[in-house]
């Protein structure tokens, strides 16, 4: 079987606030100094949820795909490390500054053209832009059966079923393979890579592919041009809030003496 | 200009849901004077249509059949673009919800046009605007849209339900049957006894910092103390993948979003992705004992200090209150 991971790397969202800044002329987030980006961690989830089912079968070929630029090797290499057999980044100038739909358009494609692919992993959102529609996109494109948020995967007899946090429990329903899901962080950790295995990685080359390199595609359908949803302006909004930090010798006095603000401002 | 707006309505026995008539009153606001029609699916949407028309609906488009009472994405999928393709609105609204996360995007995707996820704000000016925080809370981003109709899915309490004063309009029928390559095995629904999480006017939540599922038992004592008519409790991230608490109870980004009176965040970091839940609240408390937390940032009030000694000393206040 092939299973696609589809993995973007995004600015670390365990940036302190405080080192989180926006180029609001450009609407465009400035790199914070000395941090630098990582895989998007709903995706390490996603590539641990299909080397957990490439262990029980066996037979199982995990390509990692990324749009991006030529950085997000470094998202691929870790995947790879992870357990991955190969990496392909989609890489081009007119793929830059697209949207969410442009995104899934793209990796659509490149699933296509692999032509083989059984099943599509991919995280519950990106943790930069937090959008959670490239999975459902890319299933919706390539017309495959979608279940999204799961926190278990399981594959068998030609069927992939998957237990999927709902906001107010859990579901599992069962879906015919060539299929799409996407995974959530209940699923558990990603595995670590050993030092040997990202050694290993390293030395793999990737594949590139480009625009040229994909059916149905143009300049007018991708990146910038393409984009369905225009970033019309990015900001940090303003809080203003200055904490009172509550005195006390104790922490009774502070108990009561927030109990007496607390009374005061007739929220008890 | 006046819009066409449609809204993908979730209900229950007991009603339309609060965001479907937030939905509906927001959706008045930004026809002015087009149409607003709400979409119903499954058994008994009928009987939701009065409080549809009341809450600001001029058309209920409606499916009033079994097929639709789970919710198979799929089918539901086939309703609303049949729906869509006969009402041609300019804007399709859905809840930030299970059901809206799934179906926004295939809407949107299957009409080749754009979706915004999570939107808390949604305004015309010189066409659509859409806000909605991004990076993990830290940010916020306004976009427009090239293509209609517009989708979104939003974040309940984004705006305020309205009384249109009618009980009646035209309601028209949604006859389509459409495969499904899904199928639900189990469904385990997570009944909340007593108070919900994201009706409660005081959210206690507790944090990794906890250092174990006890903490929380001290929690519910206090929520005890307030009473559990008024305070019920959340869980950050942390604690929920530490198994201390269930996931439903997780606040944040991922999680629920909460918007109480006063928010008491006890050995919780505040991460942004966490005050992404709950920084809607009106008050929010810190218990930390790092002077340096960022939960402080967000607080009216804080108290400095470890919460095994804090919380004791706060039911006791609480008990003699
Ligand atoms: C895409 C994405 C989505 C996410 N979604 C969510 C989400 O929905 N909800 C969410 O909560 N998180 C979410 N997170 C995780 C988030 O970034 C934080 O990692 C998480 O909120 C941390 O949880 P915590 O504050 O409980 O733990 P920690 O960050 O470990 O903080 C524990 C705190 O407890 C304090 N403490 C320790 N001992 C004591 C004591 N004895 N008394 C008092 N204080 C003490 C410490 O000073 C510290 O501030 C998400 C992350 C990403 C990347
Ligand atoms: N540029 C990208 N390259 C590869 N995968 C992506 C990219 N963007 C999004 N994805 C995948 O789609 C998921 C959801 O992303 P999003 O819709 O942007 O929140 C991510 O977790 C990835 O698995």
């Amino acid at each position: 079987m092939h299973f696609v991971v589809c993995a973007k790397q995004i600015p670390d969202p365990d940036t302190p606030p405080s080192a989180f800044k926006i180029d609001e002329a450009k609407n465009e987030v400035i790199p914070a100094a000395g941090i630098a980006p990582v895989l998007s961690q709903f995706d390490g989830i996603a590539a641990e949820a299909a080397l957990r089912i490439k262990e029980k079968l066996g037979d199982v070929k995990i390509t990692v795909i990324s749009l991006g630029k030529e950085s997000a090797q470094a998202a691929i290499k870790q995947v790879l490390a992870m357990g991955a057999d190969e990496g392909l980044l989609l890489e081009d100038d007119a793929f830059e500054n697209g949207d969410h739909f442009t995104t899934a358009l793209v990796l659509s494609e490149a699933i296509k053209k692999l032509g083989d692919v059984d099943a599509v992993f991919c995280g519950r959102q990106a943790a930069d832009w937090d959008m959670g529609q490239v999975g459902l996109g890319i299933a919706q494109l390539l017309e495959l059966p979608c279940a999204i948020i799961g926190k278990d995967v399981q594959i068998e007899d030609g069927a992939m079923s998957v237990q999927r946090v709902l906001l107010d429990g859990f579901e599992t329903v069962k879906m015919p393979l060539p299929a799409v899901v996407t995974v959530s962080n209940e699923l558990g950790e990603p595995r670590y890579p050993k030092l040997q295995q990202i050694m290993q990685a390293a030395k793999k080359t990737v594949t590139k592919w480009g625009l040229d390199d994909l059916d149905n595609l143009d300049t007018s359908k991708v990146g910038e041009s393409g984009r369905k949803l225009k970033l019309e302006k990015l900001f940090i909004p303003t809080s203003d809030s200055d904490v009172e930090i509550i005195d006390g010798e104790t922490a009774k006095e502070q108990a009561d003496n927030l109990v007496a603000k607390l009374k005061e401002a007739k929220i008890l | 200009m006046t819009k066409n707006v449609m809204i993908i309505g979730e209900f229950n026995d007991s009603g339309l849901s609060d965001t479907t008539l937030e939905l509906l009153g927001g959706a008045v606001g930004l026809s002015s004077g087009g149409s607003v029609s709400l979409v119903l699916l499954g058994s008994g949407s009928e009987n939701q249509s009065n409080a549809g028309f009341k809450a600001g609906a001029t058309k209920i488009y409606i499916a009033d059949d079994e097929s639709y009472n789970e919710f198979l994405p799929d089918k539901w999928m086939a309703a609303i673009i049949d729906a869509s393709t006969q009402d041609n609105p300019d804007l399709i609204l859905l809840e930030q919800s299970s059901i809206g996360r799934d179906l926004g995007p295939r809407v949107a995707f299957k009409l080749s046009t754009a979706v915004a996820m999570d939107c808390v704000a949604i305004e015309e000016d010189n066409g659509l605007k859409v806000t909605r925080p991004c990076f993990g809370g830290n940010a916020r981003a306004v976009y427009s849209f090239t293509d209609s109709p517009a989708v979104a899915t939003v974040r309940a309490k984004s705006f305020e339900p309205i009384d249109s004063g009618n009980e009646s309009g035209e309601t028209i029928k949604i006859d389509v049957n459409a495969e499904t390559k899904v199928s639900i095995i189990n469904r385990e629904a997570i009944v909340t006894e007593g108070l919900k999480l994201t009706d409660a006017p005081i959210v206690l939540c507790g944090g990794r910092g906890l250092g174990g599922p006890e903490g929380f038992d001290m929690i519910q004592e206090l929520a005890n103390a307030i009473g559990t008519d008024k305070a019920a409790i959340g869980s950050s991230r942390a604690a929920c993948d530490l198994g201390w608490y269930p996931v439903a109870n997780q606040v944040g980004l991922t999680g629920k979003v909460v918007n109480p009176d006063l928010y008491i965040g006890i050995a919780v970091s505040g991460a942004s992705q966490h005050m992404a839940g709950c920084s809607g609240s009106k008050s929010i408390i810190a218990i930390n004992k790092d002077p340096e937390a960022n939960m402080f940032k967000s607080s009216r009030w804080g108290i400095v200090g470890d919460y095994k000694e804090v919380v004791p000393a706060l039911i006791e206040a609480m008990k003699s209150n």
